[in-house]
């Protein structure tokens, strides 16, 4: 029987015997940011729509918790760096190539402007709420005013936020199972279904929750069409993005990524949600929870499962 | 110029003096490496055959980690050497993770380390460590640009491979075989 036998003399910590140099925090920034995007993407899109009245739910209610989502995901990502007290040298250049560099200035322009949003629906949840200074009243009269051109700019900056976090993974090509431009679509649709979902918990409008269940229904079916389309490509690739797709074929990560990711956080709530749609009493926070579940659990586990992908020589 | 570096791997015998003139000359902490050794075996008993690499970041042509790092700390010197710049160094990581060869290792101040080719010591015009120390003299570094440097002159002579050439980052490490 042919055999190979490696025996490598190299043991860097967290390198050997394989990568695991990204633990939680870079998964859990990519779930936040992905729902963040996706909040942000349906209230600018409803706005720009002129539909703000309809849908409330949407445009005023749920973004008030982006910015502590982006808060949240950009603490982790600070706890991540090795090195922080240079963390300021991201915003020293602007590298296009560098999936992290651009994100790092999307990051810069979208959580202020989460902010603002946040800051002039403050009214729906604290009717009597008062800014105390001038300066803010006057600020909030400007950012009023400018409503739409802000929601224009929020459009463009969340789906850049949305498609960023799958890209950040797909530009690696030292990892197979990343090194795919499915997870840019990918990541994007399920921060978007994250996001629906969150706005379907905020809605107080039958008729919203209901426009918003159909929304996530379409796009649970537009993400298991990519990942049925990412494993059609990788096992139509070369050996090592084959190696990569068996670690969910048979290897390590099956049950975890079709249990968790696919069933419990696509399939079930698509159907919960489908039912409730059908007048089935459904308590409307379970398929909420299942989705947002799922789209935490895609992250970790593409995640971990890229960093054990690798070339094999 | 194109600084380049080619180890024979049938005068190789895996003695590890490379790894430790490496440790010693550029104060690489206890329990980390910028260069190591393979060992392969491979084959039907008893039709086995065996190959010694000395490994090291491969100083890419096209490196994924230089197009990777959001801040610019990792760069092109001059000869096409990739270093990083410890106080632009943000220690994110992305550059370990797209490293084909898994050349980097987060040293623990924080930044990220890796095979220098020696520069401090080629700028003296020497040789970089473990080339200098190999017991074997297996290892030839030099300019891709100078035919008369050691490197060109040994590829010109040998057959040669470089590690997964496939993964397009053109590597400036070249394996005698």
């Amino acid at each position: 029987m042919r055999e190979e036998i490696i025996i490598s003399g190299r043991l860097n910590p967290n390198i050997d015997p394989h990568l695991e140099i990204w633990h939680w925090h870079i998964p859990l920034y990519l779930f936040l940011g992905g729902l963040a995007a996706g909040i942000l993407f349906f209230a600018s899109l409803y706005t720009v729509l002129g539909q703000e009245n309809k849908f409330r739910g949407a445009v005023r209610r749920a973004p008030i918790i982006v910015p502590f989502l982006l808060i949240i995901g950009l603490a982790a990502l600070f706890l991540d760096l090795r090195h922080k007290l240079y963390f300021w040298q991201l915003y020293t250049t602007i590298k296009i190539q560098s999936p992290m560099s651009w994100g790092a200035w999307t990051l810069m322009a979208v959580t202020p402007l989460s902010f603002a949003w946040a800051a002039i629906h403050i009214r729906e949840f604290f009717p009597q709420w008062d800014w105390k200074f001038s300066i803010l009243k006057e600020l909030e009269k400007l950012l009023v005013k400018y409503k739409l051109y802000m929601a224009w700019i929020i459009l463009f900056f969340s789906v850049i936020l949305g498609i960023y976090t799958g890209i950040l993974f797909s530009a690696f090509n030292a990892r197979p199972l990343w090194n795919t431009s499915i997870l840019g679509p990918l990541f994007l649709t399920s921060g978007l279904s994250a996001g629906a979902a969150v706005i379907i918990l905020f809605s107080k409008r039958k008729g919203e929750r209901i426009n918003f269940a159909k929304i996530d229904i379409m796009l649970i079916g537009i993400e298991l069409f990519l990942i049925v389309h990412m494993f059609m490509g990788f096992l139509a690739s070369t050996e090592v993005q084959i190696e990569a797709a068996n670690l969910f074929l048979g290897g390590p990560y099956t049950a975890s990524f079709w249990i968790f990711v696919v069933v419990l956080g696509m399939i079930l709530p698509a159907i919960l949600e489908f039912l409730e749609i059908r007048k089935f009493h459904i308590p409307t926070v379970i398929p909420v929870v299942l989705v947002l579940f799922g789209s935490l659990m895609l992250r970790f586990i593409i995640a971990y499962a890229g960093q054990i992908s690798r070339w094999l020589y | 110029m194109r600084y380049a570096m080619a180890i024979d791997t049938k005068k190789c015998v895996g003695c590890s003096d490379c790894v430790v003139a490496c440790q010693t000359e550029n104060n690489v902490p206890i329990g980390y490496c910028r260069d190591w050794v393979v060992e392969i075996t491979d084959g039907t008993y008893p039709q086995l055959e065996i190959e010694i690499r000395s490994e090291r970041c491969n100083h890419c042509e096209n490196s994924p980690c230089v197009r990777c790092c959001p801040t610019g700390a990792s760069h092109y010197e001059d000869g096409g050497i990739v270093t990083v710049t410890h106080n632009k160094c943000i220690g994110c990581g992305a550059c370990i993770v797209s490293c084909p060869y898994d050349a980097r290792y987060s040293h623990p101040e924080g930044y990220v380390d890796k095979c220098t080719f020696c520069l401090h010591r080629i700028k003296k015009g020497q040789q970089p460590a473990c080339v200098e120390v190999c017991p074997t003299k297996c290892m030839y570094f030099g300019d891709l640009d100078d035919p008369n440097s050691d490197v060109s002159k040994m590829l010109k002579k040998r057959k040669y491979k470089t590690l997964i050439p496939e993964a397009g980052t053109k590597p400036h490490v070249y394996y005698l075989i």
